[in-house]
């Protein structure tokens, strides 16, 4: 493996993160057009996404899909300007989007998870450097950008994975290693007095190693609260007023809000600000019981967002008994950090707030009245306690390894998927110098995360552990 | 007194495996050739195991012998026993290795060295390099004669500086009790080559009539013997039986009582020995928890009762040495002829050598073998081949044969040596290799052989021979997508594999990418199937069962082939580039890599660095042109 691949596609969001009205992510390299026409679908009058015809320079309205989930992410311009007169002289693919961080990340990813890898800084000069593109002057420019990379960047990099992640992965390598060097023994050795190697036993341990990095990417999914937005999920039974939290947030109106129980059928995702921090809100459909499958998908993707969501906000109407809805949501609340907001204090009162701190003891309860066209009663103190549990540290993901770095987030999931590859394989009884390609490809991955090359780990250890010789 | 002997094109100092490829190839080519060797009797010696081949080691020997050298044909002419090894696991690393008749093979070769049209073979010590304004112009002999040449290739072996340990006592000596190379290891230290110590060992030699074989486990050759040259197509022989024993708890204890007799545990020995082949006390010293070693008992030839003692190397006093062998079972009453030993050499880091393997500050000396840092007959007979093709071009005045590690274990082997460096006796393994599935034994004339002819190297009966079986292989191939199976006669040979039935008729190469299943399998489904040999039937599995493998790594290869083909000019000057990191920039000046691909692999050379390379390549291109 190594890091020095010039002419693959690299990808970027070339606009600073923030709170900006749109945002562009730019592709350079061969595939870009290929990776932009599997993610770019416009809405027939049916509702059904269609294929695009991408034209050359021709700014382009549409949609962008994650292909493998369907899920539409964003409406996006997009341009694809044909190698050489562009910036980089390669294939460029430029797309516009809404600037929120949710949806410039996700489309970021599925860039990356189309044969797309993540522009390193400073990549896209250094392409037009070497395209022609820039003159002399520049190249000093360039030198100093990849010099500030090594001298700073690294290290902060570093510095940002101190501690448990880059312990976690260095375990993680090593139980691979364990691996290679049986592999490589078996191989390299075959008259020496040595335990012979079980796939079964490769394939246990390869599993292992899979679920980890398994958990790490979703952790790493979503951890990035303070960097890339808190997750908040939105729950309560119909009409008790999420809709309308979600909209005073928001201060705009996008989820419909009627009177009808049930008119929010899918989750909503919104980005805002609040007090400094991005949060990703999920409006979710009420939880209840229901023989209508639209509404049924919707429930279930709201228990989803509960279990994915890094702080829950739940409604409460106060001004009606408790009922076994309420009862349902609240079973899925077990330790989950828990903002409840005891809406509709304005009506009258069936429920106190005394009563739901018995029934939910960890939580805050925060008293509201949230209606259309009215003064949002408590949303001000909502926000501040969000605000205080993030800078107070009490909001933080499971396990908390904050893998946030979209390169080592595209690592893991390269290390995963060979893994993947390999215990495939080996499930089919391919020889092991097969399996061992994908492994190898596995570890130098989780390497490339701690800047760790392979050099010669698998031969140091294949002679400090087994006794070869003539 | 000094006196002149003559003049040659290319010399070679040192008749080992590496010194007698070299000078053939370089006669071969077309040049005079002189080969000087210390002792004519060591020609082609194997002073350590008789064998010849073995895992990465094989895939040496295919190599050489596609590139049209002698190791191949030589070990065809003179095994006594033949295996396939690995041949459980995938075609890939299908290792072959054969047990020499020592003498037989010295002789073979000496007699195809007298016979080689432009070679001259003499004895004679070379105890100087005669070099003016640091160009090689010729070697001075210990009798006075001097020779004259414009290409010198070092191939010294265990004989430069050769010092001899067992127990307490150390004598200069070169491997097996012949002389030494001392004087000429003086000079090449005056020349200023930065030279090491490197050591290895070898165990002791037993009589077989001292030996009681029915102890011990059989190890027999294959039935069907594969020849390690391509030109042999089929080899029939008697071959001879290796035995299989294992050490216990008593010979580790009289070991371990006597460490401090042994050279290796008090601190005599300078030298850096190889971590794989270690010698059994350091065995017993570094894996303690082992209560038994293995011992592979193997004939050192027809002709003699002598047998090698595989797996037990030692330095220890000879006294020791019989107390702990006679613990062994079946070695009870054993009786030494040559005693174990350990020997430390002088060797040349390799990092002051191109990858054509020229000394860097000395133009037209060339080095190969254990002299470069490397261990193994086949690992000193590749290089000692590249050397001498890459005289001869270099005084034709065309540009270096260099190997990939794409191409070639040989590209490996030296583009690790040359770049990386070692710090160990080297020796070759396919885990070394990173396109390990390209680089098989079965296609080594395929990935090399026309390169070498057009350097007029390999024969054109090679050739042809070549053209012909990549024929048959496309050939077979064909017939295998054509040929399809009805399910009735198909599903029983199935059966009998475990493989799941069909329920259509499929074709032959549909099957063969079931991993269950090989070409031989097949057979009673396939009645109209060629007669293949060995190595054509395993190129055509490979082909179709790993052709997906194969996609992928010759994906990579083409990335990898990008970097390579980045050329760097020889003329840069590295102090001049700000951005490159100190360690980097003395780490490239040192080893001026020809591509950005050599530089990305030297050690402390990091990506950023090789980034900030590339943008003064470009650079420098532009200020070139005049832009």
């Amino acid at each position: 493996m190594n890091n020095f691949n010039f002419d693959d596609t690299i990808a970027a969001v070339s606009t600073a993160y923030g709170e900006g009205g749109i945002g562009i992510i730019r592709m350079s390299g061969d595939s870009s057009k290929d990776i932009l026409g599997l993610l770019f679908r416009r809405f027939d009058d049916d509702g059904r996404p269609q294929k695009i015809s991408i034209e050359n320079r021709k700014l382009t309205y549409g949609n962008i899909i994650d292909p493998e989930t369907g899920e539409n992410i964003d409406e996006v311009l997009a341009v694809y300007m044909p190698a050489p007169h562009t910036y980089t002289t390669e294939d460029v693919v430029e797309i516009d989007c809404h600037g929120s961080i949710v949806s410039l990340r996700r489309i970021l990813s599925l860039c990356l998870e189309n044969g797309a890898r993540l522009a390193e800084k400073g990549e896209f000069t250094k392409r037009a450097f070497l395209g022609g593109r820039l003159d002399l002057s520049q190249a000093e420019a360039v030198i100093d950008m990849i010099k500030a990379k090594t001298d700073s960047g690294f290290d902060s990099a570093i510095g940002q994975l101190e501690g448990r992640l880059s312990r976690v992965i260095r375990d993680l390598r090593q139980k691979i290693l364990d691996v290679l060097v049986n592999i490589t023994v078996n191989i390299d050795y075959p008259d020496e007095d040595i335990e012979e190697i079980f796939y079964s036993d490769i394939i246990s341990q390869l599993t292992d190693v899979k679920d980890k990095i398994d958990d790490l990417i979703k952790e790493g999914e979503k951890g990035r609260i303070v960097r890339e937005g808190l997750d908040i999920a939105i729950i309560g039974k119909p009409n008790v007023g999420k809709s309308s939290l979600m909209n005073a947030l928001l201060r705009e109106t996008r989820a419909i809000v009627t009177d009808i129980p049930g008119t929010t059928r899918d989750t909503i995702e919104e980005s805002v600000n609040i007090g400094g921090i991005p949060v990703r809100l999920t409006d979710t459909a009420g939880i209840r019981e229901t023989d209508d499958t639209i509404e049924k998908i919707g429930i279930s993707r709201s228990i989803n967002s509960i279990r994915s969501a890094d702080l829950i906000i739940m409604l409460i109407d106060v001004s009606r008994e408790l009922e076994s809805e309420d009862m349902d949501i609240i079973s899925e609340l077990k330790d989950r950090k828990v903002i409840v907001l005891a809406n509709k204090q304005d009506l009258d009162k069936k429920l106190n707030t005394e009563d739901i701190r018995k029934l939910i003891p960890d939580s805050m309860i925060i008293e509201t009245s949230l209606a259309e066209g009215s003064e949002d009663e408590g949303i001000c103190e909502m926000e501040n306690a969000i605000t205080d549990m993030v800078m107070g540290g009490e909001i933080r993901q499971s396990g908390s390894m904050m893998v946030t770095n979209v390169r080592h987030l595209d690592l893991l999931k390269n290390s995963l998927s060979a893994l993947g590859d390999a215990i495939a394989i080996s499930r089919l009884g391919e020889p092991l110098e097969l399996i061992e390609i994908d492994i190898s490809n596995a570890y130098s991955y989780l390497g490339e995360i701690i800047g760790e090359e392979v050099n010669d780990d698998i031969l140091n250890e294949v002679f400090s552990r087994f006794c070869l010789g003539k | 007194m000094n006196y002149e002997m003559g003049k040659y094109d290319i010399i070679v100092v040192g008749a080992g495996h590496a010194g007698c490829e070299a000078a053939l190839a370089s006669a071969r080519m077309g040049k005079q050739t002189l080969l000087l060797a210390i002792n004519l009797e060591s020609l082609a010696m194997m002073p350590c195991n008789p064998s010849i081949g073995g895992t990465g080691k094989g895939h040496l020997v295919h190599e050489i012998d596609a590139l049209g050298g002698e190791m191949g044909i030589n070990i065809d002419k003179s095994f006594i026993q033949s295996r396939m090894l690995n041949t459980a696991k995938g075609p890939a690393v299908h290792s072959l290795r054969a047990q020499a008749d020592k003498t037989r093979y010295h002789i073979e070769m000496k007699k195809t060295i007298e016979k080689q049209k432009n070679l001259d073979l003499k004895q004679g010590e070379v105890v100087e390099l005669i070099v003016e304004e640091a160009e090689i112009k010729g070697v001075c002999l210990r009798t006075g004669g001097i020779f004259r040449a414009n290409a010198v290739i070092l191939a010294t072996g265990t004989f430069l500086g050769g010092k001899i340990f067992i127990g307490n006592s150390a004598y200069e000596s070169g491997p097996s009790g012949l002389a030494a190379s001392t004087i000429l290891a003086q000079n090449l230290r005056d020349l200023g080559m930065p030279m090491r110590r490197f050591k290895t060992g070898t165990p002791a030699r037993a009589l077989a009539s001292s030996i009681d074989f029915s102890k011990m486990k059989e190890q027999p050759g294959d039935e069907e013997i594969s020849p390690f040259s391509f030109m042999n197509d089929e080899l029939d022989r008697d071959q001879i039986k290796c035995y299989l024993t294992y050490t216990n708890e008593r010979t580790h204890t009289i070991i371990r009582n006597n460490f401090s007799r042994s050279a290796l545990f008090g601190g005599q020995i300078e030298g850096v020995g190889p971590r794989y082949c270690p010698s059994i006390e350091d065995k017993i010293n570094r894996f303690k928890d082992r209560d038994r070693h293995q011992l592979f008992v193997e004939p050192e030839g027809l002709e003699t009762e002598e047998m090698y003692l595989q797996g037990m190397s030692t330095s220890l006093p000879e006294d020791v040495q019989y107390e702990f062998y006679r613990t062994i079972p079946g070695l009870e009453n054993l009786e030494i002829s040559r005693p174990g030993y350990a020997i430390e050499y002088d060797c040349i880091d390799p990092q002051e050598l191109t990858a054509a393997l020229e000394y860097r500050r000395i133009s037209g000396l060339f080095c190969a073998g254990q002299f470069n840092g490397s261990s193994g007959y086949e690992e000193a007979a590749a290089q000692g081949l590249m050397a001498g093709i890459n005289a001869v071009l270099k005084l034709r005045g065309e540009d270096p044969f260099i190997l990939g590690r794409d191409e070639a274990y040989i590209g490996v082997l030296i583009d690790d040596l040359v770049f990386k460096g070692t710090n160990e006796p080297y020796r070759i393994m396919t885990s070394r290799a990173e396109y390990r599935l390209l680089l098989r034994q079965d296609n080594a004339d395929e990935r090399l052989t026309e390169k070498s002819y057009k350097l007029g190297l390999a024969t054109k009966e090679r050739y042809d021979k070549y053209i012909r079986k990549k024929a048959v292989i496309e050939q077979e191939i064909e017939r295998l997508r054509n040929t399809k199976v009805k399910e009735e006669i198909i599903n029983p040979v199935l059966d009998k594999i475990g493989s799941s039935p069909v329920n259509k008729s499929v074709s032959l190469m549909e099957l063969m990418k079931r991993p269950e299943i090989t070409y031989d399998s097949l057979a009673p489904a396939d009645p109209e199937r060629p007669k293949l040999m060995r190595r054509i039937a395993a190129q055509v599995e490979v082909r179709i069962k790993y052709e997906g493998y194969i996609g992928k790594q010759l994906e990579r290869v083409e990335k990898f082939k990008r970097m390579e083909n980045k050329k760097i000019p020889q003329d840069i000057v590295y102090a001049d580039i700000d951005g490159l990191r100190l360690e980097a920039r003395q780490k490239l000046d040192k080893l001026k890599p020809q591509s950005l691909g050599q530089a990305g692999r030297i050690s402390g050379v990091s990506p950023a660095d090789i980034n900030v390379l590339l943008i003064y390549l470009e650079r420098y291109r532009r200020i070139d042109k005049g832009e």
